[in-house]
């Protein structure tokens, strides 16, 4: 190695481990406040070496935990149904899209893509959704508007499909007598279990991280997503002890730890996440310059 | 008499491709739904909307709303924060993320550029709602970590960060270069990946330089992919990150000369202040510009590659 690419090695570790640490820093400052002790923090603000440690707002929310736990129910839940029918819907409308030989391919792919140049935004949206499907305060509110299927992803399927499925294995299919679905079931989805692997990630992420949907769909701090929790304590640390788990309001408000409580429940909204991410930083990174390159 | 097996032929096609149109039926449904309807729906902006009579029935007010909304001064802010904040986002974004793709790419332990790789990516995983808790752990006024522990140690006072509307452009360009550069910087990272090694070869052979072969070499091979990503974002210049906007500066009311723009404009008009005249005026108007934006950022990638444009 020469003089040359020597340098060049080190100044790139070095800019990169700086980078990392730029990004990594802000999780860590999260993550020390909350076990800090809670004067020690009024005394001397989040800092990255208090002076004194203290689990009391992990113990705080522990006795608290049912609102917690009940919202990641919601969650997992909102997640694992979002995620299923988003990619049951995109793929049986995305395969037959791939197929040239059906009717009006060209009409119904541009009203897929269409929905991408143009849309009606927040006003129109809301209303109808609100005036005439009623899903305002529903678990619905949570699944339904805007992320179950979007065009963008149809069209990537459609394109893995039209490139990735052979048309003689369909032809054979049909002409030994499977039908549509049959074919689709047991010669497609089999041979897109790469694309849907990547689509479905990106779909439980969406869902997973999602908090419009229930700033704008509901009230009712039943129904909320973890996400949704998270929103509502950043600017409104008494929601925890007023919220609809808590009993004994005042007596809890006094006793709420809330400059670490705030920071502890961060750390328990995000931690799922960054757990699981060394798993899938594979396939997100695979799906990242998929979706990049073509729709 | 051929009429009839002409109308019998297209029935027989029509019920051949019956199971695949039975197929696509709940996602265009959906599509229809939530799409679809939605764009119908604009017309509100044209009438004074009375929950009574319904979208429908609601009178029409020819272009009112818009007269309303053009003469405050909020048409103003919100258009040109939208505009300066994204042109911001698009070249600062640009310039990190090319920059760490580069240096990524040099790097040549690859277990160190992949563990590189996923911690700059970390940010663009996580919620707004925890970014904005990242934030405020820096930002807080009483216990947060500028105030506490960075401005003393420089001898400086407090700022009311959540208060002072001056500082919030260089916090949000901070905060989505942090949040996104590394979603960009894998896609340029793949383009370079996928430059024929020989050029390289063949540079160091005659003695270039790292220097030279990245201005000579890796810039001018990946920019195709450069132009595609900065026209599509351009083409979606008038839409902002809601998120960023209004959970990061936690919807402070002090800020908005420096943080309001369109979508959250339009979110408060509806959600918190009921106005939906002045709220579905703005909505549309970002409809079509937006619109008109996509159609002509399209028509330049076209007229540079075919095979990258949208359509």
């Amino acid at each position: 190695m020469n003089n040359e690419s020597r340098v060049w090695q080190w100044a790139g570790h070095f800019i990169m481990i700086v980078v990392a640490i730029a990004c990594i820093l802000p999780f860590v400052l999260l993550l020390v406040s909350s076990i800090t002790d809670e004067k020690t923090i009024i005394q001397n603000g989040y800092s990255f070496f208090p002076s004194k440690f203290s689990g009391t707002a992990y113990v705080y929310l522990w006795n608290q935990s049912e609102q917690i736990l009940r919202a990641y129910g919601i969650t997992i839940l909102v997640t694992l149904i979002g995620t299923t029918v988003s990619l049951a819907i995109t793929s049986l409308l995305a395969y037959p899209l791939s197929r040239r030989d059906i009717p009006h391919h060209n009409k119904l792919a541009f009203f897929v893509f269409f929905t991408l140049l143009f849309n009606g935004g927040l006003v129109p949206t809301y209303l109808i959704y609100t005036q005439y499907l009623d899903i305002k305060n529903t678990l619905w509110a949570l699944i339904i508007p805007g992320l179950l299927m979007n065009g963008f992803n149809v069209l990537l399927m459609r394109t893995f499909f039209k490139t990735s499925i052979p048309v003689p294995v369909l032809e054979s299919a049909y002409i030994d007598g499977a039908g549509e679905f049959r074919t689709f079931r047991s010669i497609v989805l089999p041979l897109s279990l790469p694309i849907m692997a990547t689509i479905g990630l990106f779909q439980t992420i969406g869902y997973w991280n999602d908090w419009f949907n229930g700033l704008v769909y509901l009230n009712d701090p039943k129904l909320f997503s973890i996400q949704n929790i998270l929103n509502r304590i950043l600017t409104d640390i008494q929601f925890l002890t007023n919220g609809s788990m808590s009993t004994n309001a005042s007596q809890g408000l006094a006793a709420l730890p809330s400059a670490t409580v705030r920071m502890a429940i961060a750390v328990i909204g995000v931690l799922p996440i960054l757990i699981a991410y060394p798993f899938f930083q594979k396939y997100f990174v695979k799906g990242i310059t998929i979706g990049a390159v073509k729709g | 008499m051929m009429e009839q097996t002409k109308k019998r032929g297209i029935a027989k096609r029509y019920a051949r491709y019956a199971p695949l149109f039975l197929m696509m039926l709940p996602g265009l449904l959906y599509l229809v739904l939530n799409n679809y309807l939605p764009m119908f729906g604009l017309i509100i902006a044209f009438k004074d909307v009375n929950f009574a009579k319904g979208i429908l029935g609601s009178d029409w007010i020819g272009f009112s709303n818009f007269e309303y909304l053009f003469k405050t001064r909020d048409a103003f802010i919100i258009t040109r924060n939208t505009l300066l904040y994204n042109g911001g986002f698009i070249v600062i974004n640009l310039v990190v993320a090319v920059g760490i793709a580069i240096l990524l790419n040099e790097v040549k332990n690859k277990f160190m550029a992949r563990f590189y790789q996923s911690v700059v990516l970390l940010p663009y995983l996580i919620s707004m709602v925890i970014v904005s808790y990242l934030v405020y752990a820096v930002l807080s006024i009483e216990t947060g970590f500028m105030n506490n522990t960075v401005l003393p140690m420089l001898g400086l006072g407090d700022v009311s960060w959540y208060s002072e509307s001056k500082y919030w452009p260089y916090i949000l360009n901070l905060v989505h270069v942090w949040k996104s550069a590394g979603f960009l910087c894998v896609v340029y990272l793949a383009a370079i990946i996928g430059i024929d090694q020989e050029y390289y070869e063949a540079a160091t052979l005659d003695g270039a330089t790292k220097w030279q072969q990245i201005k000579a070499i890796t810039l001018p091979l990946i920019s195709p992919v450069i132009t595609m990503m900065t026209l599509l974002a351009i083409g979606r210049i008038f839409y902002s990150d809601f998120g960023l906007f209004y959970q990061v500066p936690m919807d402070a009311g002090a800020l908005s000369d420096t943080t309001n723009v369109i979508d959250t404009y339009v979110y408060r008009g509806l959600m918190q202040l009921g106005d939906i005249g002045m709220s579905s005026a703005a909505g549309l108007y970002q409809s079509i510009v937006g619109f008109v934006l996509v159609l002509l950022s399209n028509f330049v990638v076209r007229k540079i590659n075919k095979d990258n444009a949208l359509f």
